[in-house]
């Protein structure tokens, strides 16, 4: 039964129905790729759960991933989003400003130290004391420390958030730098992406309330549900590559058949990321069935290793198509003399990083690869 | 893209104007309507308001505007009641410290429940009809089939994985959706709600000139003579008289900005040899104020002819006002006879925000049509919807450069580019905050915003809700707070964007 002031009861006062409460529930299993039967495991998780306070924090953004949250689509209405965590705090869409803004996230980090949500988007520059983003004459820097540093979990939204993105790509003129880099020993989530697909966000938040727990993450802390599988992996033009069928050309008779976007420099090889099954805005669409190829929005830095973006990735010495996704972002990076060695620095600093930030220890498939 | 195009000398097919035409258009509708309900009109609408109101009453005023299908007593009854167990739940999220009660706020209980129904109604309308999003370009937010030369969207009405008859039928059931909103609930709202607040119209001015690059192309974007929404600029709040673009006078100062120029701090300098060399000399955070003697800003300070201009929805359908377009004309001259005002009353903070649904309208109303011209170019078996000719920069010059004037929903964007050797030597964006949001310049002009503010009367310092009102109209682009740092004498009051 529904415990007063849960998010069922919530729910249910927006009107929706029981019926719809249960398809929201297994639409939820799906997407965090559960197995069958644990909708109704969430529906009971649910009836008890208090509405968790959300403070949505914007840094060095672009306000991308607070439109992709308003395009959240299941449940059905983004209200149902709202009134499912209770948000707090969002500069964008919020109805008090100034004064009054700022006291309704002090409310938060004071009254409800340890038990919020913090939502984070946009990059933190940390060069010459964080001048270059300031909100109310507080350094992003600040801002985040306090506010992420008392939340019970922080969920890094999009590129920027999670390395940095664009403000991030060389020369970076503003050091900035992801979450995970500005705000240390925090209980920290990343769903990089440019922008985050939302309902990775709600399958996060879900699957939080549900289980006491946050989602297993990889060696680079997002999640499995989202982030395990290899976009070529599961991509619809897939029986073309594989058959050699491909676009040489924007315009040419493949790209009139919809056939593999490979030399067009699709770097869907390259990318973990759930978009050829989840697709974008209530599944309509996603770029590869668009016509245009992957761009790698969902790798690290990847305005940094995934440019040019139309560079096919054979142009990439000694690497194939079928080498992990670990492999080719080195070579990338030796083939560009980039800088960074993302995915080695990931890899040795996993157990340091995971203890760090209390991310629980598990086994993923391509970490042993 | 046109300024790239521009400077390699591309025309694109007319499929690609057409698609691009389309996720433009559906930006402006899904924009106008999000920045009215979600972003603005709580300047306006007192949630708590809407708690008291009679929801027959609430009923009999929404019939009598529109004939939008949700409007029964039983409706309105029960978005109420959601509203009060929302209340009673103690977390009130987004809606907790708003101005609520604040004296500024003028509806009668039932236009703020109407208000509240709608507010809650286009959060699930502007997801489902951005979906035109996803069709043309792949994805929403942040489309991904441009191409320098056109689209990557692959046109052929006989394969199940490209752009076919059911991405046409997708396209008209979306922009149904979307002109049926606008039409019985967003444009209606508006000037209901705008009739409460007609002393608005005397408010928030500002600077008075106004510039349009123009936008929609007709036919080819080069023709700046065919677009549908017309290109121009007005001085002084004169009507009877549009001047032409020409964008070699456009310039920008750092003088209160963090920024500087070898030229020095009075410089101006055109975008084609514009250069963002940073340098903060503000306080280090934490701080309180910002010392508006010295630079202040981030943003710089576009001028044309060193003059400060307003851009946005109120400087488009001004000028097309002014050059007598029909469908522009006509939606402006309905709104006005409606509120009973003359045309005067558009230079406002209420004019500002009544253009934005005028344009909403105007703009829904050609989704069809230019469907309907992308069907007929796919009837004639025409599927080009990019020019590969400049696609490889081997078939560069050496050296070219080119600009891109662009109508944004928030107004006048400008790129300029400059290319060398197949790579870009110098790219400087003029965005339409930059324009509305700009510090004051060499000759100590304020910028739109500043300008606007002058004279506002704040009737609770400490909740300054009309400040808001002005600042909203413009749609500001920057997601930071606008600090109330001063209150002189008389009510006025100095702003200044951090």
């Amino acid at each position: 039964m529904a415990e007063k002031g849960s998010i069922y009861e919530a729910l249910k006062r927006k009107g929706v129905s029981r019926r719809e409460f249960l398809q929201f529930c297994s639409l939820m299993a799906a997407t965090l790729a559960l197995p069958a039967g644990f909708g109704p495991k969430i529906a009971e998780a649910l009836e008890k759960a208090q509405r968790p306070s959300l403070v949505w924090l914007e840094f060095q953004d672009c306000c991308g991933n607070t439109e992709s949250f308003l395009r959240a689509d299941r449940p059905t209405v983004v209200d149902i989003v709202l009134d499912l965590l209770s948000v707090d705090y969002h500069e964008t869409i919020m109805a008090p400003a100034g004064k009054q803004a700022e006291k309704s996230l002090d409310d938060v980090v004071k009254n409800q130290k340890g038990k919020y949500l913090c939502v984070v988007e946009g990059a933190i520059p940390l060069k010459d004391d964080g001048v270059y983003c300031c909100v109310g004459g507080k350094s992003a820097r600040d801002i985040a420390k306090e506010v992420c540093g008392n939340a019970l979990a922080t969920i890094a939204v999009g590129a920027c958030a999670w390395d940095g993105g664009i403000p991030g790509a060389n020369p970076n003129p503003t050091g900035a730098v992801g979450v995970k880099d500005a705000v240390k020993g925090i209980t920290l989530i990343n769903l990089p992406g440019c922008p985050m697909n939302v309902v990775n966000l709600t399958g996060t938040v879900v699957h939080y309330l549900t289980f006491g727990s946050l989602p297993l993450t990889d060696s680079m802390g997002r999640p499995l549900f989202a982030y395990r599988d290899r976009i070529h992996d599961f991509c619809e033009r897939r029986a073309h590559y594989d058959a050699g069928r491909y676009v040489r050309e924007w315009g040419d008779e493949g790209h009139q058949k919809g056939w593999c976007l490979y030399h067009m420099g699709c770097k869907g090889p390259e990318t973990y990321k759930n978009c050829p099954a989840q697709r974008w805005n209530d599944r309509t669409s996603w770029p590869v069935r668009a016509g245009h190829n992957c761009i790698g929005c969902a790798a690290p830095r990847f305005w940094d290793t995934m440019t040019p973006f139309y560079r096919t990735l054979e142009a990439v010495p000694g690497f194939g198509v079928e080498t992990t996704a670990d492999k080719i972002g080195a070579g990338v990076l030796i083939a560009t003399g980039a800088g960074i060695a993302i995915h080695s620095v990931a890899r040795a600093g996993v157990k340091k990083y995971r203890k760090e930030h209390h991310i629980p220890e598990i086994e993923t498939k391509e970490k042993e690869e | 893209m046109r300024a790239v195009e521009n400077a390699l000398g591309i025309t694109i097919p007319d499929n690609a104007r057409l698609v691009r035409n389309l996720i433009s258009g559906i930006q402006y509708v899904q924009d106008h309507t999000i920045h009215f309900y979600h972003l603005h009109g709580l300047d306006w609408v007192d949630i708590t308001g809407a708690l008291k109101a009679d929801p027959a009453k609430t009923s009999q005023l929404a019939q009598s505007i529109s004939d939008w299908h949700n409007s029964s007593t039983v409706y309105f009854k029960g978005v109420q009641d959601k509203l009060k167990s929302f209340v009673q739940s103690g977390q009130l999220g987004l809606f907790a410290n708003g101005y609520w009660g604040h004296p500024a706020y003028k509806l009668p209980p039932e236009a703020d429940l109407m208000a509240v129904a709608h507010y809650l109604e286009a959060l699930d309308w502007q997801r489902e009809v951005i979906r035109i999003h996803a069709i043309l370009g792949s994805k929403n937010p942040h489309a991904q089939t441009y191409l320098v030369g056109g689209m990557a969207l692959a046109i052929n009405p006989n394969e199940e994985s490209t752009f076919n008859v059911d991405g046409l039928a997708s396209l008209i059931k979306y922009a149904d959706i979307a002109k049926e909103f606008v039409e019985k609930v967003y444009v209606p709202d508006l000037l209901a709600i705008a009739s409460f607040y007609k002393e608005w119209t005397e408010l928030g001015a500002g600077v008075g000139n106004y510039l349009s690059y123009g936008e929609f192309p007709n036919d080819s974007v080069s023709n700046t003579e065919n677009l549908f929404l017309p290109r121009g600029i007005i001085f002084n709040k004169d009507l009877t008289k549009v001047y032409p673009v020409d964008p070699s006078k456009i310039t920008e100062y750092v003088t209160h900005s963090w920024y500087e120029y070898k030229e020095g701090n009075n410089a101006a300098k055109h975008p084609w040899e514009g250069i963002t060399n940073y340098k903060y000399t503000g306080p280090k955070p934490p701080y309180q104020f910002l010392d508006t003697n010295q630079k202040y800003s981030w943003v710089k300070s576009p001028r044309y002819e060193d003059r400060v201009m307003e851009v946005g929805p109120l400087a488009r359908m001004l000028v097309a006002y002014a050059k007598g377009h029909p469908q522009v004309k006509a939606a402006v001259d309905g709104a006005l006879k409606k509120l009973g005002v003359g045309p005067e009353a558009l230079f406002s903070t209420l004019g500002r925000t009544a253009a934005r649904g005028i344009e909403a309208l105007v703009v829904v109303q050609m989704l069809p049509v230019w469907i309907g011209q992308l069907a007929a170019n796919i009837k004639k078996g025409d599927y080009r919807v990019f020019d590969g000719a400049k696609w490889d920069p081997s078939s560069w010059p050496k050296e070219a450069k080119g600009f891109g004037l662009f109508e944004a929903p928030r107004g006048a964007l400008g790129h300029w580019v400059r290319i060398k050797g197949g790579a870009i030597e110098n790219y400087q964006c003029v965005v339409p905050s930059t324009w509305n949001a700009s510090p004051r310049d060499a000759k100590g002009q304020r910028g739109p915003y500043e300008q606007a503010l002058l004279g506002t009367p704040v009737a609770e310092p400490d909740k300054p809700l009309e400040i808001l009102r002005t600042v909203h109209s413009f749609d500001p682009c920057l997601a930071c707070a606008v600090h109330v740092t001063d209150l002189t004498t008389n009510k006025s009051i100095k702003v200044k964007a951090v």
